[in-house]
């Protein structure tokens, strides 16, 4: 009712009049929106409060938690082996790297050292989760901001990697792969051929994702120059992985800290310059084609040998050997109910995820539990940046800004 | 990475309370009221340069006189190295300096700290709750005295008893 009387008291001046030089300007009011917690494009259950003025978004307040299970809690009252499958529920979409990355954090702890075959396989299966995990961000974004085609493209590549995945550990989703010390199980010869027959099939398919996107003027429209961040900015932020590396900031783990096999194996890391949501999605098309080199070059560079490092106080004995020979049996029966003592102290590690850097922080009293333990999740991170990162834009725009980010709220909320 | 640590030492006649090293991370200890001057130093020396803030964690130890420690991790994106800042709150006046007008990221963060174990930062520009509700009242989660299975209403259900042996 307001809009209307204001809109009448307007047509009512007069223009010869004198005091119309000192019109009453129209009254305006900020209107606030809430977007979320149910709605599509905030990839889980996510809560903004935009307030806008038209539909420009002035301020935004996210609000965040509904996924929260406490997971940091349950930390505190398992054994180190049984946060394993804890990890997997946090980036649900991509498991095996938050196994990879807490895996490493518990190493650091103990110090351990990682066989080179297991270091290799660690490394192809995490850039195997990589391309998942990129092709699920490009075909969510683009299904996001009204592109669907991509979407079924993406999907039949990546099924055929989570059916991979669901030969090599029996689970899609859910993984928990990675052990301490080592791996689960090693590649059978139909995982290499899968794998092999995979890597000729991919890299024609990335050119064809890229196809019909950048040919899509309403796509190009709502990336180029939307949601812009500056280097300073973005690095001031603690923004990571692509997100950051869109600003033109150089930094990548895999790169400068490395660790499991990276630093056998040659890749470029790709760096935007004009830090918008174009740029991001172009590092993420880049890494897909650097994805398939890593792995390439680690199936060329592996040899035989054990999968699991052998101090039988942390790490499990092979499987065969559990029902034969009774030590084996004595060992895994007590890594099983009382775990294993970490020395005292604390770690940091962390680990490049296809989102950013997936961090854990331990603090260790010399108990078989971890006394405290923190995840620095990417998605969490991110999210802290939205609200400068939306200023400006329209409403439509925030979609755009969830998916650059490429948030996940199981990791988010943790 | 030595070097770092003595050098963050040297510059400092007081409020450093101990450096350590361990598996090459270097952690410095400093005390509440010197907190904000380190981290400024950390942020703008050209020799150290820290213009990333990593996390911003806290780790509850009860039987200690001065229960909370608070955990900054820093890294350098120029210059390639970590470091780690702590300091310790005693309970009784769990207050800090926020970090967040040096580093914008740790806005997000030290709202989780003090969401999670009740620790408040002075002059933080928002500091509400993050992860709980925020109308939650039964305490701070992470807290060692807080309960795994939770507080409040959880605490009328009735269990089912241990089976006897």
């Amino acid at each position: 009712m307001a809009f209307e009387d204001q809109r009448t008291t307007v047509y009512k001046v007069d223009p010869e009049h004198p005091e119309s030089k000192t019109l009453p300007t129209l009254r305006t009011e900020e209107l606030l929106l809430n977007m979320g917690p149910q709605h599509p494009s905030t990839h889980g259950v996510l809560k903004v409060i935009l307030e806008l003025e038209g539909e420009r978004v002035v301020k935004s307040t996210p609000v965040m938690g509904y996924l929260h299970r406490g997971v940091e809690k349950l930390a505190e009252d398992g054994t180190y082996h049984q946060f394993i499958p804890h990890t997997d529920r946090l980036d649900y979409v991509c498991a095996m790297y938050n196994n990879f990355a807490y895996c490493r954090a518990v190493e650091k702890l103990l110090d351990l050292k990682v066989p080179d075959r297991a270091e290799y396989l660690r490394t192809i299966v995490a850039e195997v989760q990589r391309i998942i995990g990129h092709q699920f961000w490009l075909s969510a974004q683009a299904l996001d901001i009204g592109a669907m085609t991509v979407f079924f493209y993406c999907f039949r590549d990546r099924e055929i990697l989570l059916d991979w995945f669901d030969e090599l550990c029996g689970a899609r989703l859910t993984t928990s792969w990675y052990r301490i010390g080592g791996v689960e199980r090693d590649f059978t010869p139909s995982l290499l051929s899968k794998l092999q027959a995979f890597l000729d099939y991919f890299p024609p398919k990335i050119d064809e994702y890229q196809v019909f996107l950048e040919k899509n003027r309403i796509w190009l429209a709502r990336t180029k120059g939307v949601a812009v961040i500056s280097a300073e900015d973005a690095v001031n932020f603690g923004l990571s992985g692509p997100t950051l590396r869109g600003s033109g900031v150089d930094y990548d783990l895999r790169k400068y800290e490395p660790y499991s096999a990276y630093p056998k194996c040659e890749f470029s890391v790709p760096v935007g310059k004009n830090g918008d949501t174009y740029d991001r999605y172009w590092i993420r098309m880049m890494e897909l084609y650097e994805s398939v080199k890593i792995i390439k070059q680690c199936l060329e560079q592996m040899e035989e040998g054990p999968i699991m490092a052998d101090v039988p106080s942390v790490t499990f004995p092979p499987k065969q050997r559990v029902f034969t020979n009774l030590e084996a049996m004595i060992q895994q029966f007590k890594l099983f109910s009382e775990g294993f003592k970490a020395p005292p102290g604390e770690i940091y590690c962390g680990t490049e995820a296809h989102k950013g850097e997936l961090g854990f922080y331990i603090v260790s009293t010399g108990g078989s539990k971890p006394y405290r333990l923190k995840i620095r999740a990417p998605s969490f991170i991110h999210m802290g940046a939205f609200d400068h990162m939306a200023r400006g834009y329209m409403i439509s725009d925030a979609c755009t800004i969830f998916g650059t980010y490429d948030i996940v709220m199981g990791e988010c909320d943790r | 990475m030595q070097q770092l640590a003595r050098r963050v030492e040297e510059s400092f006649s007081s409020g450093i309370v101990r450096i350590s090293e361990w598996r090459g991370d270097v952690a410095v200890v400093v005390t509440r009221e010197k907190l904000r001057e380190v981290a400024q130093f950390l942020r703008d020396e050209p020799g150290m340069d820290f213009d990333y803030v990593v996390h911003v964690s806290s780790v509850d130890w009860p039987d200690d006189e001065e229960r909370f420690e608070v955990v900054w991790e820093f890294y350098s994106v120029r210059k390639r190295q970590r470091i780690r800042l702590k300091t310790r709150v005693p309970e009784s006046d769990c207050v800090v300096d926020s970090l967040s007008d040096l580093w914008k990221g740790a806005d997000f963060m030290e709202r989780e700290v003090y969401d999670m174990m009740g620790i408040r930062f002075r002059n933080h520009p928002d500091l509400r709750r993050i992860l709980m509700p925020d109308d939650y009242t039964e305490g701070y989660p992470l807290r060692k005295d807080f309960p795994l299975r939770g507080k409040g209403w959880r605490d009328t259900f009735e269990f089912l008893d241990e089976i006897p042996r």
